[in-house]
């Protein structure tokens, strides 16, 4: 007999329980594992997509943000341009307002220059004029600088226009205060007394004199009364020495300005 | 000469046996469950995994792609009966390259028992999916004079079914121990290889068989739709 049934039996028996095993330790682990990697996969896609989709978006943000930096970037460089240049136009202003008061400065320094130096040459002139006028007197009569200017004095004082001695002999005749005879020194009692005598005789009356030093007069002798003058110095003198010395200097600074090259003119050609 | 190895006899008690097709068919369940059990111990669910969870997802995919050709839609309902189906006689054959393993599909009596698994497992499923009435209906179609016809059919095809394994398994076995007693050298190793071969159609055949027959007892039967009329 090929057919044994009781193996018939225990093999179906086998087989189920083998169906049983298979299902428990193969099938089910076996499938379990490739739903869960496709599930993983789906989702992995998925995930894919929603990050492309984020990095699309960011991307969009990113070139969004470029532009509006590129537009505030020109702007500002726009801004600070303009900025400079009014910073250089107000520098350039202030440049040369600087240059001209500079330049004004200088002018002012050159004139107080020219200025100081007429002082100190009409001071020389003046010191030199007295020096060889000296000289020159006590040489010629012996006779000190100030003897001849009470000379020179007392001789105006006779030879003066009769309308000044008219204004003068009111104004001495209406005077309260003594006359005021004013002088760059110290008179000797001789020349006061010449000063003294050349009033009296030149007004006819006997005239009090008051004398008195002021240094400011320049070398001079000046008669004062009741508003009235009569005065001799050698600040007159030097006044017109002093406008000589500036019609010099002048002269001297006209050619530095013109001191400019100037076209040669063509020369016309002599034929021989 | 045995023709079979429930013949061969370990112990027995009435009519309780061992013989060597449960002693074997044992041995093949220990293999075919430790080494699942080991391969699905450590499943990788990322892309990286290992050589032997490929191999084991292909044979499982393949099954199931098998089953889905010959029409079955919810594959995953018959791929415990019918991988198991698959897998015993596959690794039944492939064992005997093995010497002294006697494969127990080579005895009659398993494969009568796997076709009655298939004789039950028909009705079992077409009820489970049609319900008693519509299966039971399906007999007596397209009249009722059929109803013979087709009990003998069911019959038949089980008895074809076990028939045809036990065959071609015990034809195989039986041609090497033949050969190995006229030429020892060379032809048993290519007999052998060629029974390798021969035992993979039969397991392949033996499932789809029995896969085609559930189908066709679990399709609901539609009406064919009516071809348009062109105007």
């Amino acid at each position: 007999m090929l057919i044994d049934w009781f193996t018939v039996g225990a093999q179906a028996l086998n087989f189920l329980i083998l169906v049983w095993l298979m299902k428990r330790f193969l099938y089910k682990p076996i499938l379990h594992a490739i739903d869960e990697r496709e599930k993983r996969i789906v989702a992995e896609l998925a995930n894919a997509d929603a990050k492309k989709a984020e990095a699309q978006k960011e991307s969009n943000e990113f070139q969004h943000k470029n532009e509006e930096f590129d537009q505030q970037r020109a702007a500002l460089l726009s801004k600070a341009t303009d900025e400079a240049k009014a910073e250089r136009q107000r520098l350039l202003d202030e440049a040369r307002k600087a240059a001209v008061a500079l330049s004004f400065k200088r002018q002012e320094t050159l004139r107080n220059d020219a200025h100081n130096l007429n002082q100190a040459i009409r001071r020389k002139t003046q010191q030199e004029v007295f020096a060889i006028a000296r000289k020159a007197l006590m040489d010629l009569a012996a006779t000190s600088l100030e003897e001849r200017m009470s000379e020179v004095f007392t001789r105006r004082l006779r030879e003066m226009d009769d309308t000044i001695k008219e204004g003068l002999a009111d104004a001495l005749k209406t005077a309260s205060d003594p006359v005021l005879v004013r002088s760059a020194f110290d008179l000797p009692a001789e020349q006061r007394t010449a000063i003294q005598n050349a009033i009296n005789e030149t007004f006819s009356a006997e005239i009090h004199v008051r004398f008195e030093t002021a240094p400011d007069l320049i070398s001079g002798i000046e008669l004062t009364t009741n508003g009235q003058k009569v005065a001799w110095s050698i600040a007159d003198y030097l006044t017109s020495m002093e406008k000589g010395v500036d019609e010099i200097l002048k002269e001297k600074d006209k050619p530095i300005a013109k001191d400019e090259p100037k076209p040669e003119e063509p020369k016309p050609e002599t034929k021989s | 000469m045995r023709l079979s190895p429930d013949e061969m006899i370990f112990w027995q008690h009435g009519f309780f046996k061992l013989n060597a097709t449960i002693v074997f068919t044992w041995g093949l369940m220990l293999v075919l469950v430790v080494g699942s059990k080991l391969i699905t111990r450590k499943l990788s669910t990322g892309l990286k995994r290992s050589r032997w969870q490929n191999l084991l997802e292909i044979v499982v995919l393949g099954i199931e792609k098998q089953i889905e050709e010959v029409g079955l839609n919810q594959s995953q309902k018959y791929l415990d009966f019918l991988g198991t189906l698959f897998l015993f006689v596959a690794a039944a054959s492939l064992c005997t390259v093995i010497p002294g393993y006697e494969p127990p599909t080579g005895s009659l009596s398993t494969t009568a028992a796997l076709a009655m698994c298939v004789f039950v497992a028909v009705p079992f499923f077409g009820i489970k999916e049609q319900g008693v009435g519509s299966y039971l209906k399906s007999y007596v179609k397209p009249t009722f004079i059929m109803l013979p016809f087709n009990i003998i059919s069911e019959l038949s095809r089980t008895l074809a079914l076990a028939v045809r394994l036990f065959g071609n398994m015990m034809s195989g076995a039986m041609i090497i121990s033949i050969l190995l007693t006229i030429t020892p050298f060379i032809f048993p190793i290519i007999m052998t290889a060629l029974g390798l071969l021969t035992g993979m159609v039969q397991a392949y055949i033996f499932s789809i068989l029995a896969a085609v027959y559930i189908a066709a007892a679990t399709r609901v039967r539609e009406p064919k739709p009516k071809p348009e009329r062109k105007t």
